[in-house]
């Protein structure tokens, strides 16, 4: 999902970082007020960033013939919440643009935007949605990190098909011909970030740890 | 949830990540990155940015990969085992 660097028109560049610095700014403010209410979340919210550490760093081979990587930043969206879960993704999205040229500073507002906007809201919208509808907690789980994690590369899907319209088919041929490389790979990549997200739920929840989170 | 089902959940993810060559799946197994920027080149479009630092090579850039995966584990291992502690010592 990472746009590479140079990849977005100038004028879409700024309008993604424009759409993604609030989110950002909103979420530095409720990270620190996480960690001076409850600091014991300390704990629990390195973990979370440390996970979106591993996944985005591992590209998986997927049935489409191509690799790509998951996002891991479902389980953030569960334990902190979306809101504080943006800042940890974007400290990776940084990482990656400065130290291995993969993704970039130009394209950094509408990668933060997919990966740690967007997915983020996505996985803590279905897991709370799944828990209402009555569904046990670990399917709860696995459903919200998976389709976090697809989310991510539906929106690239989009902001690529937005800046690159097709002559001929338009927004949706762009978004089909987009989609096709994102998209379809990231399918059972997404089913595997879920089950690997249950495994590390099960073993960060303890009793005292509350797993009630605001956005 | 029982640690035979974590197990058996990890199993299956590492399942689903070597399918594509168990099953000897055709393919380049290139980076879907590097195929939507090849498909943005063919619309004629030029990147007007480039990476500020780029690694010097594959080897390198693969050990900044392993770099970032090793400390990501690292931190949820030292997590994982903390809380882990402190539930036995509560008991």
């Amino acid at each position: 999902m990472h746009i590479m660097e140079g990849f977005l028109p100038a004028g879409h560049a700024l309008a993604w970082t424009a759409v993604s610095a609030p989110f950002v700014f909103v979420g530095v403010a409720r990270l620190r007020k996480v960690l001076r209410d409850r600091p014991e979340m300390r704990l629990t919210l390195a973990a979370a960033g440390a996970f979106a550490f591993v996944l985005s760093a591992l590209k998986l081979p997927s049935v489409t013939g191509s690799c790509s990587h998951p996002t891991g930043t479902g389980l953030g969206a569960m334990v902190v919440g979306p809101a504080a879960t943006t800042v940890l993704g974007t400290i990776v999205l940084l990482f990656q643009s400065l130290l291995l040229a993969h993704g970039g500073l130009t394209t950094l507002g509408a990668n933060v935007f997919s990966m740690a906007v967007a997915g983020p809201w996505i996985a803590f919208g279905v897991w709370k949605l799944a828990g209402r509808l009555g569904a046990p907690v670990g399917l709860a789980v696995f459903l919200g990190a998976a389709l976090g994690d697809l989310g991510t590369y539906v929106v690239t899907s989009a902001q690529l098909a937005l800046a690159f319209p097709d002559e001929i088919s338009g927004y949706g041929g762009a978004f089909a011909k987009f989609a096709g490389i994102f998209a379809l790979t990231q399918i059972p990549l997404a089913i595997a970030e879920g089950l690997l997200t249950v495994v590390v739920m099960n073993a960060l929840v303890g009793r005292q740890i509350k797993l009630e989170v605001r956005a | 949830m029982s640690a035979r089902l974590n197990w058996l959940l990890v199993g299956l993810a590492v399942l689903i990540a070597a399918a594509p060559m168990i099953l000897g799946l055709p393919g380049e197994y290139g980076g879907a990155d590097d195929r939507a920027k090849s498909a943005i080149e063919e619309t004629g479009y030029q990147p007007w940015f480039q990476s500020v630092w780029e690694p010097p090579s594959g080897e390198i850039a693969s050990m900044l990969f392993a770099l970032q995966a090793a400390l990501g584990a690292g931190v949820v291992g030292y997590v994982i085992g903390r809380l882990q502690g402190r539930r036995e010592r509560l008991k």
